[in-house]
């Protein structure tokens, strides 16, 4: 589909100026790499759309569309924390991961399928759309969680490049970092009972030991973990930069890993 | 008119010279209104500050002009001239303007793209305003290098970054936290550089400031200046609980805070970040703190690195500073130029109305009694004769053009005006 190749295209370009951003010698950071990611986030909207009227349902029932829209929620936190908190870099850190979600979903074939019965649930909206806002806060963290290792290796080290100079605060990265992982964690909870839920309506047991089912408790696992460490003993900083990172390999892992190595009832093909 | 500066600087002068010639206060009324008296020199502007002593003037003569500056210098502050001579420079013309230029945009600082410069210079100019001792010619000039400066500071990172120890301190602290003024800061001894980065925090907004030393009297005395409160010496460690930001300069021989206890500082204030800078020499901080987990410890080298590395960086950026710099010589020496040729434009003129004018009336007398309208009509043609035979000369002396000078000597030849010069040359 044309639009969904004019977006991916966009991103592509809005990655690569992103990621010069990091590397060029001036000061004053350039708004060009948001920008395109604009252009690109409409035509990525308009596919969503398109491929919602022609299936009649949020388009997330095989691979190709559940990376895209999971791209796309990233990109929607991103404008808001974007224009928000306006962090010197952030997008530089950020489209390279909606690009390469955006990728991934670019390999797998693209036809509109039929809702399996099975599916056909209210819950079927409630459930996704709880998991992939959780997902994507998660990504949020991760892409900012790397932006405070580099800043905190910067102060660390002692050596003030000029992305010192670019890069935010510790203290605002690792807040936001918090507040990211504060607002996924209810979301994949949530996603995670109502998914329970709904497999008692559809199956007839709540919990099956599906694959999918197991990796995400272990994520679930992490991130509660990440929320308990710092709150009690104060894993801040550089230790909860690294746990949000190693947490959303395990978002990756759980999103395509078991949907394509491990097949289970979430295997959408 | 020449442009002219006399002057001296911290790379020519000692301070024990500079302090000897400053004009401060009402000397520089003194000074100005004293100078404006002089023959050469016909206008002026005097800069002084702690670091340079400039005389910006428009005289008559270069030679006599700077003799009679020297002079003046020598006299009103009764300084030996032979001394003067020693540490003054003068530059003219091109020189001059380029000094000038390059002092409004920090060029010539002792630290290169201080901003205090441009704000002195502009003092200097309110002054010499004040007492109407400047002419079309400085003020021109004095307009110009406020213009380049700005222009160098938007155009360039000249003034970027800190390059001094106590802001960089402030700039560190700036990325590690991000709202100053809900962290608290503790300053700990009282070197004099340490009372300069605390000073520097405190204008960034930190307010909740304690401050100990191990003489009371001291700590109070601080305490009283950086509205902040007295920690007894013997229990800074507890403090450190909720402090966020240490500068410490003791005078002890010794580690004053070791890494264990710093560890459970950290616990307790459950790892919340810390800023430690270390400004004593030796070292009261054991440098292994830096090790923790957000504790970030910087010591005097380690600020001297960033400040180091920040000075590079304005270097670089002053090598296109010069080039604005020349770029703009250019501009200001066209003007120059179309002002000297005014007496030439006027001197043609004059010429040139004089011979029509007599010429005019010659005629008129052999003509005899006639009618008004025809007087009119042949004055009408003799005007109108003259302005178009000087239109092309003197359009050619108001452009720009770059053989102005070689022009206005022809035109002064043919048209016999060399009684005219000299007089503004």
């Amino acid at each position: 589909m044309l639009l969904f190749e004019l977006a991916l295209t966009f991103y592509f370009i809005a990655t690569i100026s992103g990621v010069i951003e990091i590397f060029r010698g001036k000061k004053d950071t350039s708004k060009v790499s948001l920008y395109l990611s604009i252009i690109g986030f409409a035509f990525h909207t308009a596919n969503i759309i398109v491929r919602y009227i022609e299936g009649g349902h949020i388009p997330i029932t095989s691979m190709h569309e559940a990376a895209s829209f999971f791209s796309w929620c990233v990109l929607i936190l991103f404008y808001i924390h974007e224009f928000k908190y306006k962090l010197g870099l952030l997008s530089s850190f950020i489209l390279p991961i909606v690009f390469l979600l955006m990728f991934s979903s670019s390999i797998f074939p693209r036809e509109i399928k039929v809702l399996s019965p099975v599916l056909q649930s209210y819950w079927f909206g409630i459930h996704t759309i709880l998991a992939f806002l959780g997902d994507a806060a998660f990504a949020m963290a991760c892409g900012i969680g790397v932006m405070y290792l580099i800043q905190e290796r910067n102060v660390k080290s002692k050596h003030l490049s000029m992305l010192f100079q670019k890069l935010p605060s510790l203290q605002i990265l690792d807040e936001i970092n918090y507040h990211l992982i504060t607002m996924g964690f209810p979301l994949l909870t949530l996603a995670m009972i109502t998914g329970v839920v709904w497999a008692n309506s559809a199956w007839g047991t709540y919990w099956r030991w599906d694959p999918k089912e197991v990796w995400s408790l272990i994520t679930w696992i992490i991130y509660a973990l990440v929320l308990h460490l710092r709150l009690t003993v104060g894993w801040r900083g550089k230790k909860a930069a690294i746990l949000s990172i190693v947490g959303f390999a395990f978002v990756i892992l759980t999103f395509f890993g078991v949907a394509l190595i491990l097949k289970g009832k979430h295997v959408f093909m | 008119m020449n442009i002219l500066v006399v002057g001296l600087n911290h790379k020519t002068a000692p301070i024990e010279v500079r302090e000897k010639i400053a004009f401060g206060g009402a000397k520089l009324e003194e000074a100005i209104n004293a100078l404006k008296k002089s023959d050469t020199v016909k206008e002026n502007i005097i800069l002084s500050t702690c670091n340079r002593v400039e005389i910006y003037a428009g005289v008559t003569d270069i030679g006599s002009g700077t003799e009679s500056i020297k002079d003046f210098i020598s006299g009103f502050h009764n300084v030996p001239r032979d001394l003067l001579d020693k540490s003054l420079y003068f530059h003219s013309g091109t020189d001059a303007i380029r000094h000038m230029y390059r002092v409004a945009s920090s060029l010539d600082s002792m630290i290169v793209g201080e901003p205090q410069i441009l704000g002195q210079l502009k003092d200097a100019y309110d002054e010499a305003l004040k007492y109407k001792s400047t002419g079309v010619v400085l003020n021109k000039l004095m307009r110009k290098s406020v213009s380049v400066a700005k222009r160098i500071r938007t155009e360039t990172k000249i003034a970027e970054s800190a390059v001094s120890i106590s802001f960089a301190a402030v700039e560190l602290a700036k990325k590690i936290f991000d709202d100053l003024p809900t962290k608290s800061f503790m300053l700990l001894g009282a070197g004099e550089m340490a009372e300069l980065a605390a000073r520097n925090l405190i204008n960034s907004g930190v307010r909740d400031v304690l401050i100990t030393n191990r003489t009371i009297a001291r700590a109070e005395e601080l305490a009283l200046e950086f509205h902040g409160k007295v920690v007894p010496f013997e229990n800074f460690i507890n403090e450190l609980a909720h402090t966020d930001i240490v500068i410490c300069s003791t005078g002890a021989p010794h580690y004053i805070l070791s890494k264990d206890q710093v560890h459970r500082t950290m616990k307790e204030r459950k790892q919340k970040p810390m800023f430690i800078i270390d400004i004593s020499v030796p070292r009261n901080i054991d440098p292994q703190i830096n090790d923790l987990d957000n504790v970030y410890l910087y010591d005097v080298d380690s600020l001297q690195g960033v400040v180091e590395t920040n000075i590079q960086e304005r270097a670089k950026e002053a090598e296109k500073a010069e080039q604005i710099v020349d770029e703009e010589i250019g501009a200001f020496l066209r003007w120059h130029a179309s002002l000297a040729a005014t007496p030439t434009v006027v001197a043609l003129r004059n010429k040139a109305e004089e011979i029509r004018k007599a010429e005019f009336e010659k005629t008129i007398k052999k003509l005899g009694p006639m009618e008004e309208e025809k007087i009119k009509a042949i004055e009408y043609l003799t005007v109108s004769i003259v302005n178009k035979l000087i239109h092309p000369p003197t359009a050619a002396l108001k452009s720009d053009n770059n053989d102005k000078e070689a022009m206005m000597d022809v035109i002064r030849k043919l048209f016999q005006l060399e009684t005219e010069k000299g007089k503004d040359e």
